[in-house]
């Protein structure tokens, strides 16, 4: 059998064609098309990569920390998936943590935009995709930023091996709101822009913070960076490294891959779901029932039942 | 004695109350406006090589010109060397290439340095070319302490809106300081900086924004060079200002006469200045480049005399009028003569020299000049806050956090937005379209000046004595790393062994560092 | 590289937003109107990815591959564009790279002409309307899909 032009891809890609890579991450992330096709392939073939997520409140630093992070980390074949947010009017963005990384990042990596197009929680629907087109064409560590969005997002813990939240002095005003959820995913902290006064006083405040919360073998570090002068990057990844390696000893990091591809599925359950669920309601026995509701002849809570009943042909005994 | 066309007598000035002259100088410097002395017609021109200029200079003098004002070449503003690899294309192309002394030395020829003033405008590396001309009227046997002129010498604003930046802004302020030092030690003529709120208006700030920006960065620059150690009377009255005139009429008039009363309030007040020249602000005027259109530019001539009135009545010390082909290309000498010919209208026929602030006492202009100063504290107290009390700091912060860049971007987007949903009428781009066409002949330059150039840069390379030039880098290596010493001495030892400008920057690279922005879009 | 000119295109090309590279390139810093541009394209649905000030045909390049870019726009003021642009459509096509190249700003009508033959896709200068400035960015994006 000849090599279909996806073989090709891949291969290209593996040997390190950027082309490539770019193209295959446009398959992902495009719906429909190729996209299947190239994430089942993908999938075979990954599972190598240590991905490690980095989260923090707009203009923390995530982009400079992470193109240092890519360049201290010694590795072959780095790659970046850096995400801004679309625009919700027009579907539009303006991505610009590329250039924040551009300048100091090594011409060995890879770095790649995209937007969230519509998708909440700081991440595009296709990175657990993208991610995995890189890990499966030889790329590692795959970082991925977050858009920063206000608050510092959680949902990028579902995503990581290793989840990094950037905070910087006075950090404490910027994520009032999200306090317990960021100790919840934080594996490690980095108090970027160390340069500003009262850096210690930040460190101290987390500190005090990882005191009173949960007891666990993972206690996260606290580490000082000046991102913009490199300094306290080679700290800040041995401490990754040294998650990674909890992670692979405790046998958390399988647990947590396994986790995260359970999440993966439940999300596409649910979103194939939700397509049923559109289908019902969309149905003449939805509209029917709709106008049901409507005259107020049954409620919703009935109408939706009843509706669950008759279009669950498997199990009709069990509603 | 001036009268009016008709033979009616009239005063200096007007007034039931605070006159010109009168501190804070809200009504202008001088109770005589421009009846002592009108103001400079100081018109922006370079191209092509040094002789190409220099050309240029001689036909504006012949003109009526009354001071010169030189544009440099992306490559020279860049602090580049037209053999730099990213210079192919641009030498010579928007303004004048200088690689060394020697091309200042034609620059200048056949000028008198001691009778004209100069102004350069320049700024990451104004210091190497102050040296080059301060070495040039040397050799032309004229004393630096006789030169008269300003160099732009601005770099915070640089980093907010033009983006000439070479190094980051610590060590740039530095420089700036030294030169200041330099020209209030030995050259009393010279203006030292010219902190200029132009670039920050054409790259799309509004009014208030422009004033306030430009305020605080002299505020900025006086907190930088008391540290220095001077006191704020040896140089305050050197420093001028450059403003942009722009197409909204009262409003421009206003922002001119907000500067005024701001500048002197807070040298008084907070910086402790007692010599009224130190109060005093000084400012050059440019019409606004981005208000004009490349549809039927005639219209242009029309709203450059406009801005200019604004200028003059505003009290402007000098003035640039844009030529109507400015969103074609470099004015043809015939755009850059209808300009000149513009002021010489506005000084001789209109009257608007006759009467110092004309336009104070109008209901509307004393409140929209209020008004600029409130929107302008506002800014200030902004900044002050993120300098924890110093404006230094302040602008600093906001260089680093992409504020002034985001806020700029911000208001140039708004007026797009605006042109385009028709809501602003720009005559001629959305309304009035009809009548376009009739090319006119454009300035062009070619591939030649570059191959100029680039022999004459080989040739002074290749006859200057290469250990001298060797040496003086190293000196001034040296001294760059020692924060104490003023470097002028040194850059101007480097600049007399010819040693390029590319090469004085490298030099100072490699102690200081080279900036790259953070885009805000 | 046979296989990534004819890998399987996407169902419908441009269902996902268009992607557009936009940069100045050399030593040029007029910047106002390549924001304006980012903003505006932003507002018609277009992803841009910004690279902004003093960039060079390698970095652009490099971003274009990595972003798999649709169409690169380039913003020139300073009279460098005779030298400039056709060194930018030479380093795409040097590096295989079908990727239309758009250019603003400041370019003599005279000088049009000759662009377009070294093989730039569309010129747009002052006062182009934002309409204008979204459909020459669409048209070269769909142009370069249809080859
Ligand atoms: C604003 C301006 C400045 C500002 C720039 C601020 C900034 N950060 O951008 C300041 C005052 C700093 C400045 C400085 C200089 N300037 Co200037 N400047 C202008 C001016 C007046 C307007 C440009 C502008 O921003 N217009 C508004 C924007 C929105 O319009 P635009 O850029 O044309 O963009 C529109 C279209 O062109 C198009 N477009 C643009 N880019 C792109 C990209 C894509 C992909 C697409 C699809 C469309 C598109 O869409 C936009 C929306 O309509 C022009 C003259 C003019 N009226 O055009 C001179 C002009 C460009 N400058 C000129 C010169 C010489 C200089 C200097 C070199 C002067 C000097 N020697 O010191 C310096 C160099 C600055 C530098 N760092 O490069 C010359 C260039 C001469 C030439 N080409 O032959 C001009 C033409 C003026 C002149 N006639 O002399 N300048
Ligand atoms: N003083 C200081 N500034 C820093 C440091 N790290 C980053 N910055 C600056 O902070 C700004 C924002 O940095 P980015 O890396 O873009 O931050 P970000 O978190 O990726 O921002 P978004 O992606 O926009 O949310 C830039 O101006 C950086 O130069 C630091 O350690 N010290
Ligand atoms: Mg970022």
């Amino acid at each position: 059998m000849s090599p279909t032009p996806l073989d090709e891809l891949f291969e290209a890609a593996a040997a390190g064609n950027r082309r490539a890579m770019g193209k295959l991450l446009t398959m992902v992330e495009q719906p429909g098309g190729a996209a299947s096709e190239v994430s089942e392939r993908a999938h075979r073939q990954a599972g190598h990569a240590r991905v490690i997520g980095i989260t923090g409140a707009p203009g923390a630093g995530k982009s400079t920390i992470t193109g240092r992070l890519a360049a201290a980390s010694g590795a072959e074949r780095p790659a970046v998936l850096a995400i801004d947010p679309s625009s919700p009017l027009t579907g539009g963005a303006v991505l610009g943590d590329r250039v924040r990384m551009d300048n100091h990042i090594g011409s060995s990596s890879f770095i790649r935009s995209m937007a969230t197009r519509g998708h909440a929680g700081g991440l595009a629907v296709a990175v657990p995709d993208a991610v995995r087109v890189l890990d499966a064409v030889g790329c590692d560590p795959v970082l991925v930023e977050t858009a920063g969005v206000g608050q510092v997002e959680v949902s990028i813990a579902a995503a990581a091996d290793t989840t990094m939240v950037v905070v910087t002095p006075g950090w404490g005003d910027a994520v009032q709101a999200n306090k317990a959820g960021l100790l919840e995913v934080a594996d490690v902290f980095a108090v970027n822009k160390a340069d500003r006064p009262d850096a210690r006083g930040a460190r101290r405040d987390l500190e005090l913070m990882l005191d009173l919360g949960p007891e666990g073998d993972w206690r996260p570090p606290v580490v000082l960076t000046i991102a913009t002068e490199n300094e306290g990057i080679e700290a800040l990844w041995v401490e990754i490294e040294r998650h990674t390696a909890h992670l692979r000893e405790s046998g958390a990091l399988g647990r947590r891959r396994g986790l995260r591809l359970r999440n993966e599925v439940v999300d596409r359950i649910e979103l194939g779901l939700r397509g049923r669920v559109l289908q019902i309601i969309d149905s003449e026995a939805g509209s029917k029932a709709l106008g049901r509701v409507e005259r107020r002849e049954v409620s919703p809570g009935s109408a939706a039942e009843a509706l669950l009943a008759s279009s669950n042909p498997q199990h009709p005994e069990e509603s | 004695m001036a009268e009016t066309m008709s033979g009616i007598p009239l005063d200096p000035f007007y007034s039931d109350g605070l006159r010109p002259g009168d501190y804070p100088y809200t009504r202008g410097l001088h109770p005589t406006g421009y009846r002592g002395k009108l103001w400079t017609m100081r018109m922006f021109a370079g191209f092509g090589t040094a002789a190409d200029t220099n050309a240029r200079f001689h036909a504006l003098l012949r003109a009526g010109g009354t001071g010169l004002s030189t544009a440099f070449d992306m490559p020279t503003l860049m602090g580049r060397d037209s053999d730099y690899e990213w210079s192919e294309g641009e030498v010579g192309r928007a303004g004048v290439a200088v690689d060394t002394l020697a091309d200042m030395e034609d620059l200048f020829a056949g000028i008198e340095l001691d009778k004209v003033t100069t102004s350069m405008t320049i700024n990451g590396p104004a210091a190497i070319l102050m040296a080059m001309y301060v070495v040039v009227a040397e050799k032309n046997g004229v004393s630096r302490a006789d030169l008269g002129g300003t160099i732009q010498n601005d770099i915070l604003k640089e980093y907010q809106a033009q983006k000439e930046y070479i190094f980051p802004p610590r060590p740039s302020v530095r420089l700036i300081t030294d030169l200041i030092r330099f020209t209030t030690a030995e050259m009393p003529r010279w203006h030292p900086v010219s902190i200029s709120g132009y670039h920050i208006r054409e790259a799309g700030a509004t009014a208030a924004q422009e004033l306030a920006f430009t305020l605080a960065n002299g505020f900025a620059y006086v907190e930088a060079a008391v540290d220095a150690g001077l006191h704020v009377d040896d140089f305050a009255p050197r420093l001028s200002f450059f403003f942009n005139a722009h197409s909204d009429f009262f409003e421009e008039v206003g922002k001119f006469r907000a500067a005024r009363r701001i500048w002197a309030t807070w040298l008084k007040e907070r910086y402790g200045a007692e010599n009224p020249k130190s109060l005093m602000c000084r400012f050059h005027t440019q019409t606004a480049g981005a208000s004009l259109t490349a549809q039927q530019p005639e219209n242009n001539i029309a709203r450059v005399a406009i801005q200019a009135l604004s200028a003059v009545l505003g009290g402007t010390q000098s003035l640039h009028t844009d030529s109507y082909d400015e969103a074609l290309a470099l004015p043809t000498e015939k755009a850059a003569r209808i300009a000149l010919r513009t002021q010489q209208i506005l000084a001789h026929e209109t009257g608007a020299a006759s009467v110092a602030d004309p336009l104070g006492g109008a209901h509307f202009v004393e409140w929209i000049t209020d008004e600029m100063v409130r929107q302008a504290e506002e800014i200030f107290a902004r900044i002050d806050q993120l300098g924890n009390g110093s404006m230094l700091e302040g602008v600093y912060a906001g260089i680093e956090d992409g504020s002034f860049a985001g806020e700029i971007a911000d208001a140039a987007y708004r007026y797009e937005r605006e042109v385009n949903a028709g809501r602003r009428i720009i005559v001629g781009v959305n309304e009035f379209t009809e009548g376009d066409g009739g090319e006119s002949s454009l300035l062009s330059i070619g591939h030649d000046t570059e191959e100029l150039q680039l022999k004459r840069l080989e040739q002074v390379r290749s006859r200057r004595d290469d250990k001298a030039v060797r040496a003086s880098l190293a000196a001034l290596v040296q001294a760059a790393e020692q924060p104490d010493i003023n470097l002028m001495a040194p850059i101007i030892d480097a600049v007399r062994a010819y040693a390029t400008e590319g090469e004085i920057v490298a030099a100072l690279e490699s102690v200081f560092g080279t900036y790259v922005e953070n885009a805000v879009v | 590289m046979s296989g990534i000119s004819s890998c399987p295109a996407p169902a419908h090309p441009h269902e996902a937003p268009i992607r557009v590279v936009l940069a100045k390139l050399g030593l040029d810093g007029h910047d106002r109107g390549l924001k304006v541009v980012a903003r505006t394209l932003r507002d018609a649905g277009i992803e841009v990815i910004y690279l902004g000030l003093r960039q060079t045909t390698d970095s652009i390049v490099a971003a274009c591959e990595q972003e798999d870019a649709d169409v690169i726009g380039l913003s020139m003021h300073n009279a460098g564009h005779l030298t400039l642009a056709p060194r930018m459509v030479k380093a795409a096509r040097d590096a295989a790279l079908d990727v239309p190249v758009v250019i603003g700003g400041i370019v003599p009508a005279e000088d049009v002409a000759t662009l377009i033959s070294a093989g730039v896709a569309a010129v747009l200068g002052p006062g182009a309307s934002a309409a204008q400035v979204v459909s020459t960015v669409k048209a070269a994006a769909l142009q370069a899909a249809g080859r």
